[in-house]
């Protein structure tokens, strides 16, 4: 007898309400009944949520921590871009933008190979501060072309898509990105490297290739924010390499973070409304007001950091959490063994835990020994 | 001569990083953590600086008033951020430490405007020269590089030679069995943290001597850059520090110097970061960590 194949319809419920998203904002562009304004803002929140997926599959389930993310994006851009450029008188701009995507996401691949290497001798800061250095080198290597190449310090002209369609393209390729995301983590080989973020040695021990799913994520995580590269260059007029440094991988991975580690769907809620907030808030701090949203960010990436992994709040947060203030409701206890593989389980990995609170400096003896009150008990 | 001038630039440049490059490795070593808030230490210094010096226009007094906002700051940073992290996944402790950076800069935004400050610790016309035979160097160089190199004599003999820097010797090579002797673990980071931020503060008058613009922004780069000399010294090692400091400001002065080149000066820092570490992943003078399960 075959066994029942379970559909976890929760698992769809991102591709729907996207797939939806994109049917009737379409069909509204199409009637003409969508503000630019709006136009623009969800071609940025398609590119925003396309690298916060990608950038999560790196850092919410390899467990590796890239601080190049834009770099990658940069490639794609300049790459893709370019392409787009040097095609669309040619063959049409749909066409071109195609080739573009397939141009820009895989040599972004190759760099992510290429930065992957490392990552198999590498890992945690030292890896961090390598993806770091690829993306300044990216940029700055960018930044100093000649201007017939890729315009130098100027920028590199790109072409416009029309508005009217391209945050429907963009969309596409989220719900493309999600796809392979999400399939690839719930398949075989997501176990797999789930694995190698909990415990890379016990990974290893039971066989894993942890070299080639290490170059595969990286890879995979390139390609698409190679892709959103593509998609950047062509909603501008022109490309300008500053914008792809540091600060920028560090606004990819605060969406990942806040979004909650592990978890796809946080980073796509995450990544849209910081979007939003983002292009809203332009027109309302500006001049050096626009500070205060970067130290709110700030001070909210601490605190939601420290709450999540803090180990004296452990207790305090297993009380008091949506999941088991939600359970109460169901009347069923939230229990770490159900949840699901694709959450963050960054406090459960129970050898690191363990051996941390062992080695930790803040283990405080409550009753230290004392001889004189030695053998009370068997009085 | 050009030669030779290029040379003391580029030591007394590897100097301010080797300053930076000893507050990474100190903490690396002892809390196992990258402390990316390192570099805006180095400008709320500035920022302590330019406000002694605009109101009482004494740089010695202002350098002295850096060196305690930055020590307290570090410390604070230390108490409130990263403590509650200890024994947490690296992760976090990364991310909170970049969001500390991050908060640092956009207060500094705030208090003082993004709009360049001027800082002239030597005078509107700076310091002047020093001619020695037909060699002519500014004379804030080689005060950062008597500086630079008294620091590190000092610092070195007071980890080698004091209890407390014995204790973080001990810390660092492990942290439990450290405890077990009787170091207050806690307190010696603290110290870590405190002598890594004075350095910080020295670090930001030697390039505030340099060049006098500053912004909220001014530690950003030198910080990583400096990260970067502790990388390839071998993070955790304090002569690896200073080594990798000495050799990141030569690479990039020399860089500046050879035509064609001044403009990738970063990205050839970076590369050489990178080749470094896969040839030697734990820098040139790292220890080699074996892993245990």
């Amino acid at each position: 007898m075959a066994a029942k194949k379970h559909i976890k319809w929760s698992h769809y419920i991102n591709y729907a309400v996207i797939s939806l998203a994109t049917i009737i904002l379409g069909v509204l562009s199409i009637v003409g009944a969508l503000p630019a304004s709006y136009q623009i803002i969800f071609e940025n929140i398609a590119i925003a949520i396309t690298l916060a997926v990608s950038l999560s599959m790196v850092v919410g389930f390899l467990g590796e921590l890239s601080l190049g993310h834009a770099g990658f994006m940069c490639v794609g851009a300049y790459l893709g871009g370019k392409t787009v450029y040097l095609l669309a008188p040619v063959i049409g701009e749909i066409p071109a933008l195609l080739c573009g995507f397939v141009v820009g996401g895989a040599l972004a691949a190759v760099c992510g190979i290429v930065i992957g290497l490392p990552a198999l001798r590498l890992r945690g800061d030292y890896l961090a501060i390598v993806t770091l250095a690829f993306g300044e080198i990216v940029w700055s290597i960018f930044m100093n072309t000649s201007e017939e190449t890729f315009g130098g310090a100027l920028g590199m002209p790109t072409v416009r898509i029309d508005r009217d369609y391209l945050f429907v393209i963009a969309l596409v390729v989220v719900l493309l990105c999600l796809a392979v995301t999400q399939n690839l983590i719930r398949s075989k080989h997501g176990r797999a490297i789930t694995s190698i973020r909990d415990n890379e040695i016990a990974a290893r021990a039971t066989g894993i290739n942890v070299t080639k799913y290490k170059l595969a994520v990286f890879a995979i995580s390139a390609f698409f924010a190679g892709v959103a590269g593509v998609l950047m260059a062509s909603s501008n007029y022109t490309v300008q390499s500053q914008k792809f440094n540091y600060n920028y991988s560090i606004e990819i991975l605060v969406m990942v973070v806040l979004g909650g580690m592990g978890s796809i769907n946080g980073s796509i809620i995450a990544a849209a409304l910081i979007t939003f907030l983002d292009i809203k808030l332009q027109t309302v701090l500006t001049g050096e007001l626009a500070v205060l949203q970067d130290l709110v960010y700030a001070a909210i990436l601490i605190v939601i950091v420290i709450y999540n992994n803090a180990p004296g709040l452990k207790t305090f947060r297993e009380k008091y959490n949506v999941k088991s203030l939600l359970g109460k409701l169901h009347n069923k206890k939230h229990d770490p063994a159900n949840a699901r593989d694709d959450e963050a389980k960054w406090d459960r990995v129970p050898t690191k835990i363990q051996m941390d609170e062992v080695l930790s400096v803040d283990v405080q003896v409550k009753s230290p020994y004392d001889p004189d009150k030695a053998g009370k008990g068997d009085n | 001569m050009e030669i030779i001038e290029t040379l003391i630039n580029g030591l007394s440049l590897g100097g301010t990083y080797a300053m930076i490059a000893l507050g990474y490795t100190m903490v690396y070593g002892i809390a196992k953590m990258l402390n990316f808030a390192h570099g805006d230490i180095i400008m709320v210094g500035g920022y302590t600086l330019f406000v002694t010096l605009s109101t009482m226009g004494m740089p010695i007094l202002g350098l002295a008033l850096a060196v305690v906002v930055c020590v307290v700051l570090g410390v604070t940073v230390e108490k409130v951020a990263y403590k509650p992290l200890r024994g947490a996944s690296p992760l976090a402790v990364l991310i909170t430490a970049i969001g500390v950076s991050y908060l640092l800069q956009s207060l500094a935004q705030i208090i003082f405007s993004s709009a360049p400050r001027m800082v002239y610790v030597g005078g509107q016309d700076g310091l002047g020269f020093v001619t020695i035979g037909s060699l002519k160097i500014q004379k804030h160089i080689l005060i950062t590089l008597v500086c630079s190199v008294v620091i590190m004599v000092v610092l070195s003999l007071f980890v080698k030679y004091t209890k407390i820097g014995r204790a973080m010797i001990a810390v660092s090579e492990d942290k439990g069995a450290a405890q077990l002797m009787g170091i207050n673990v806690n307190m010696i980071i603290t110290i870590t943290f405190a002598i890594g931020s004075a350095l910080a503060a020295f670090a930001g008058f030697f390039m505030l001597m340099k060049s006098p613009s500053l912004t909220n922004t001014l530690g950003a780069m030198p910080g990583i850059k400096a990260f970067t000399a502790a990388v390839i010294g071998g993070i955790g090692s304090l002569p690896g520090a200073m080594l990798g400091g000495l050799f990141i400001g030569l690479i990039e002065t020399i860089a500046q110097v050879v035509p064609g080149m001044g403009a990738y000066t970063v990205a050839i820092e970076f590369l050489v970061l990178i080749i470094v570490l896969l040839v030697r992943p734990t820098g040139i003078l790292g220890k080699k960590r074996r892993e245990k399960v």
